[in-house]
């Protein structure tokens, strides 16, 4: 058991490294989809709102932790 | 299937980097295992860890084709921005100082020291051991690796390009590894992680923006338009957090 849940935090691991950063990607992610679902003749607000959310969430992320 | 040619390249320089860096470090593991322990149960655990990704490849594989392709791009691109802006994110901050770079020569001497502890400790099991180290070494770097052949090919049809990429980066650090015989330490594998992290990112952006239909301005080339992007705020971002070199801490 301890073997097949250290895998599958090994696997998680893959994907998540800064919990904040995945929450934020995942956030910006849902944003999107709520916009491109209103608004679907105007698609690229949707697309950067992806864009911009993405690089937002990146440099927020290095900023945290060039702080600590 | 064919895939948009102006992606082509990209998937396949994408998938080869990004294999180059997971293949040097199963690598620097197997080679660890193989100078304390020897090659037999360092290449067995390896064998077995390559059998058990086949297993998984010619399992799943075929399931590919039965999800919607909307659905897959949707999925893979969430999936390839949560794994390449965690790269990139560790590439910034370990270009910039506030982490120590990645050092292959350093993670080959902590493997060595950790074998050779064991072995002081329980010699009857270190076989066993060192089999099953350098099996969850090839294991997880390999299924890293076939993440990003199917996030970077599956989206276009472009399996078979981005296997290639991936199949050529393997080869040619077994081959290296097996000729030099020790770590491949020379590989600029943090500028690598850099570059790989900005090009999953893009990838990300694009697969997931498509899968929830929004329609990219020049289309597959907008990837490259994103990359770009990506390029100039991490480079900003490194120049923001950059410390003297003293400063990184672990």
């Amino acid at each position: 058991m301890t073997v097949l849940i250290n895998a599958l935090r090994e696997l998680a691991g893959l994907f998540v490294d800064d919990g904040a950063l995945a929450l934020m990607i995942i956030a910006v992610v849902v944003l999107t989809g709520v916009v491109a679902t209103l608004l679907p003749e105007v698609p690229l607000v949707a697309g950067g709102i992806l864009l911009l959310g993405c690089l937002t969430a990146l440099l927020s992320s290095v900023a945290r932790a060039n702080r600590r | 299937m064919t895939g948009g040619l102006a992606l082509v390249w990209p998937v396949i320089t994408a998938a080869f980097l990004a294999s180059l860096v997971e293949a040097v470090e199963a690598l620097t593991i197997v080679l660890a295992v193989a100078i304390v322990r020897g090659w037999r149960p360092a290449g067995l655990g390896a064998l077995a860890g390559l059998a058990v990704l086949a297993l998984i490849v010619v399992a799943l594989g075929p399931l590919l084709g039965h999800v919607p392709l909307r659905l897959l791009q949707f999925v893979i691109g969430i999936l390839l921005l949560l794994f390449g802006m965690r790269w990139l994110r560790k590439a910034i901050l370990r270009a910039a100082g506030v982490i120590p770079l990645h050092d292959e020569a350093t993670a080959f001497a902590t493997e060595t020291a950790e074998l050779r502890e064991q072995a002081r400790r329980n010699e009857a099991r270190l076989d066993w051991i060192a089999s099953l180290t350098t099996f969850k070494a090839v294991l997880l770097e390999g299924l890293e690796v076939v993440f990003i052949v199917i996030a970077l090919g599956a989206g276009r049809g472009l399996l078979v390009a981005a296997s290639g990429g991936a199949v050529a980066a393997c080869l040619a650090v077994a081959l290296v590894g097996l000729i030099v015989h020790r770590p491949l330490s020379r590989v600029p594998e943090n500028s690598l992680k850099f570059v790989v992290g900005i090009m999953l990112s893009a990838f990300g952006v694009f697969w997931t923006g498509e899968g929830l239909g929004v329609a990219w301005p020049g289309s597959d080339l907008a990837i490259v338009g994103f990359a770009a992007i990506f390029l100039a705020v991490s480079a900003a971002a490194v120049a923001l957090a950059r410390r003297p070199k003293a400063e990184a801490v672990s």
